[in-house]
């Protein structure tokens, strides 16, 4: 769902996307579906229509770079690799299909929007074989976004929760927080970290009143907007993958992230005095699942199910969370795990409980997605 | 005077100009002026009135009008500094100011973001001396120092040089007729500097009106300016229509900000 980068490489990174899209606002707001349909045929120039290429298309510093060596390696196909940084972002360079992919790893609602509008190819399952180390209850959940389990094959999976510093919380004097509810504790103020995407913060206040994070209810989400108006006083910052390098700087005493970044951070405090949890609130959470599909354009079909299926293969499904830390569905590879890993329930949860309350991101459609938007405009306005 | 060959080398910036500044205009255009079907309306300038999207363009004319303020103010006394030390445009002092910008500008917002945070390097040294400890980030007030100094050199170099351009015998002209030293500034020195001013104050005031990395990246995403407006709904909303229907708006306020500057501009080449 999110990328995953280190440190100072990935603030620079973003920063130079953050400068590349000035520029391209710069040059011309309209311009982009034109340039984008440019350097995507430019990138086309650099693939090879050819039977021994799989073109793939990632999450940035989302695999295990060993991995494309190892299935070039045992399989002689040649893998050229591009990433995108949001679902949004990778969307339309399908959709305009000027530069074609074979396998692309889209997060659950976006998958769903992929398969309405007909953007997907159903893969041959039984090309997978591997499919059986997925775990069944991540196939039913990947069900909940793809019926019947057709066109995606789940890659990594996480909740959404909350993140706190036992210390500094201990020091004003404040329980830990178990629920929504608790950030909205006044005693907090200045303290909170929020999501800075809509969906996300709009699930965190839906949830707390128990709503459903996919209502479409005017007064439901009017509620949730006066609630993150409300809450907006607390918050020390709106932010998205700079929570991590915040709590680990000690900035903050609670914040809202993604279970996959649990582990860095309690890695990066561990020889520190400093003690960072995570808990899922018990109103229920956010599940999201990265998953991989094939386009309906996808020239290489059989390569791509030769890499998905490598994909989940035990060992390289390990190699891959050992390098990227979140969650995998795949049971052949929790086994050969730590047991230490196994039982930190961040990284993997209850899946029954989590199950109970939980819910995935639907896919809400262009009308329904601004009544989202426009409340979350008002909410940053104020 | 105006010869074939002379013609000819005009021809790359007259492609690069259609290709990269009146083609993307033109989208911006009819993006702007057309719904998601295609269908031509004003639905999307109109939709400034709306209060999300005209408070934050209200505040950030206000932020940018500050920030330039600011810029002037530290400016020009530089300037008149530089000017009267005789440091030559090829000098150690000229060069300093320029130095900055040969680094992304995003980059120097980032490092400020590091001092400025709470347990920051500011805090650092200030707890270190038992002082107060300062609480700007996540506020409009980051934001400005942001601007203020990310487009500082770009207020400077143009009224710097205006200022050398001025003939000495000017202002010692004015003295020998009796002006005292706030009158010559007042009445000789900055009327004659107004040029560099215009296009100082140009080069601040707009691309701190339409910025939406600074206020992100310093603001905690708490201070929503109308370049957050418009990025979000190229960028999230995939809303291309009303993001450029506001693009427009900001463009009209920019053109009459600089219309309006023209005025006491007196034609007189001002560039950096």
């Amino acid at each position: 769902m999110i990328e995953m980068s280190n440190g100072w490489g990935g603030r620079v990174l973003r920063a130079s996307a953050v400068l590349f899209s000035v520029g391209f606002l710069l040059a011309g707001c309209g311009a982009g579906q034109e340039s984008a349909k440019n350097s995507s045929e430019a990138a086309a120039g650099g693939q090879d229509g050819g039977n021994n290429v799989v073109n793939v298309y990632n999450w940035g510093e989302y695999i295990d770079p060993e991995v494309i060596d190892l299935f070039q390696e045992e399989t002689g196909i040649k893998v050229v690799y591009d990433m995108f940084e949001t679902n949004e972002e990778m969307y339309p360079v399908i959709e305009a299909g000027g530069v074609v992919y074979d396998a692309v790893c889209p997060s659950d609602y976006m998958v769903e929007k992929m398969i309405q509008n007909g953007l997907l190819q159903e893969p041959d399952m039984s090309k997978i074989p591997n499919l059986k180390e997925i775990g069944k209850e991540f196939m039913e959940l990947s069900a909940l976004f793809d019926p019947g389990n057709r066109y995606a094959i789940p890659y990594t999976m996480g909740t959404v929760g909350i993140i706190y510093n036992e210390g500094m919380l201990d020091e004003m004097g404040v329980p830990y927080p178990t629920k929504w509810a608790d950030l909205w504790d006044e005693r907090l103020e200045g303290e909170i970290l929020m999501q800075d995407s809509v969906r996300d913060a709009f699930m965190v206040a839906l949830k707390k009143d128990g709503h459903s994070m996919n209502t479409t209810d005017d007064k439901e989400l009017d509620m949730a907007r006066d609630e993150l108006i409300r809450q907006k006083p607390l918050v020390q910052a709106y932010v998205i993958d700079q929570v991590r390098d915040k709590m680990i700087g000690g900035e903050a005493a609670v914040g809202v992230i993604y279970s996959g970044e649990i582990l860095y951070i309690q890695e990066a405090v561990a020889d520190t005095d400093m003690r960072i949890s995570y808990v899922v609130p018990e109103e229920g959470t956010n599940l999201w699942v990265d998953c991989w599909v094939i386009p309906k354009n996808a020239k290489n079909k059989e390569n791509a199910e030769k890499w998905i299926d490598f994909l989940c293969r035990p060992d390289i499904a390990k190699m891959n969370f050992d390098y990227i830390t979140y969650t995998t569905p795949n049971t052949g590879a929790m086994e050969l795990l730590d047991p230490e890993y196994r039982e930190n329930e961040a990284v993997f949860p209850d899946m029954e409980k989590v199950l109970e309350k939980g819910e995935v991101y639907h896919y809400l459609g262009a009308e329904d997605d601004a009544k989202y938007n426009d409340r979350w405009k008002t909410v940053k306005m104020n | 005077m105006k010869s074939k060959g002379t013609r000819y080398l005009a021809l790359p910036y007259i492609v690069w100009m259609c290709g990269f500044i009146v083609i993307p205009l033109l989208l911006v255009l009819y993006y702007g002026l057309t719904d998601r079907s295609g269908t031509f309306t004003f639905d999307n300038v109109r939709k400034i009135m709306l209060a999300e999207n005209f408070r934050p363009l209200y505040l950030a004319m206000g932020l940018s009008a500050v920030s330039t303020l600011l810029c002037f103010l530290i400016a020009f006394p530089l300037a008149l500094i530089l000017r009267s030390r005789k440091v030559g445009k090829g000098s150690f002092v000229a060069f300093l100011f320029i130095l900055p910008m040969w680094m992304n500008s995003l980059l120097r917002i980032l490092a400020w973001q590091t001092l400025l945070e709470r347990k920051g390097v500011i805090n650092g040294i200030l707890s270190s001396l038992h002082l107060p400890e300062q609480h700007l980030i996540n506020t409009p007030a980051a934001i400005v120092l942001g601007m203020v100094y990310d487009f500082l050199p770009f207020m400077i170099l143009p009224i710097y040089n205006t200022l050398i351009k001025i003939d000495d015998n000017t202002i010692n002209a004015a003295y020998d007729l009796g002006a005292g030293f706030r009158e010559t500034l007042l009445r000789i020195i900055l009327p004659l500097s107004v040029p560099g001013i215009v296009s100082g104050v140009t080069m601040v005031f707009v691309p701190t009106l339409t910025t939406f990395a600074i206020s992100n990246m310093l603001g905690g995403g708490k201070v929503f300016l109308i370049g957050n407006v418009i990025e979000q709904e190229f960028m999230l909303n995939s809303n291309w229509n009303l993001g450029s229907g506001l693009s427009l708006i900001l463009m009209v306020f920019i053109i009459m900000s600089m219309a309006l500057l023209s005025r006491y501009d007196n034609g007189e080449d001002a560039i950096l």
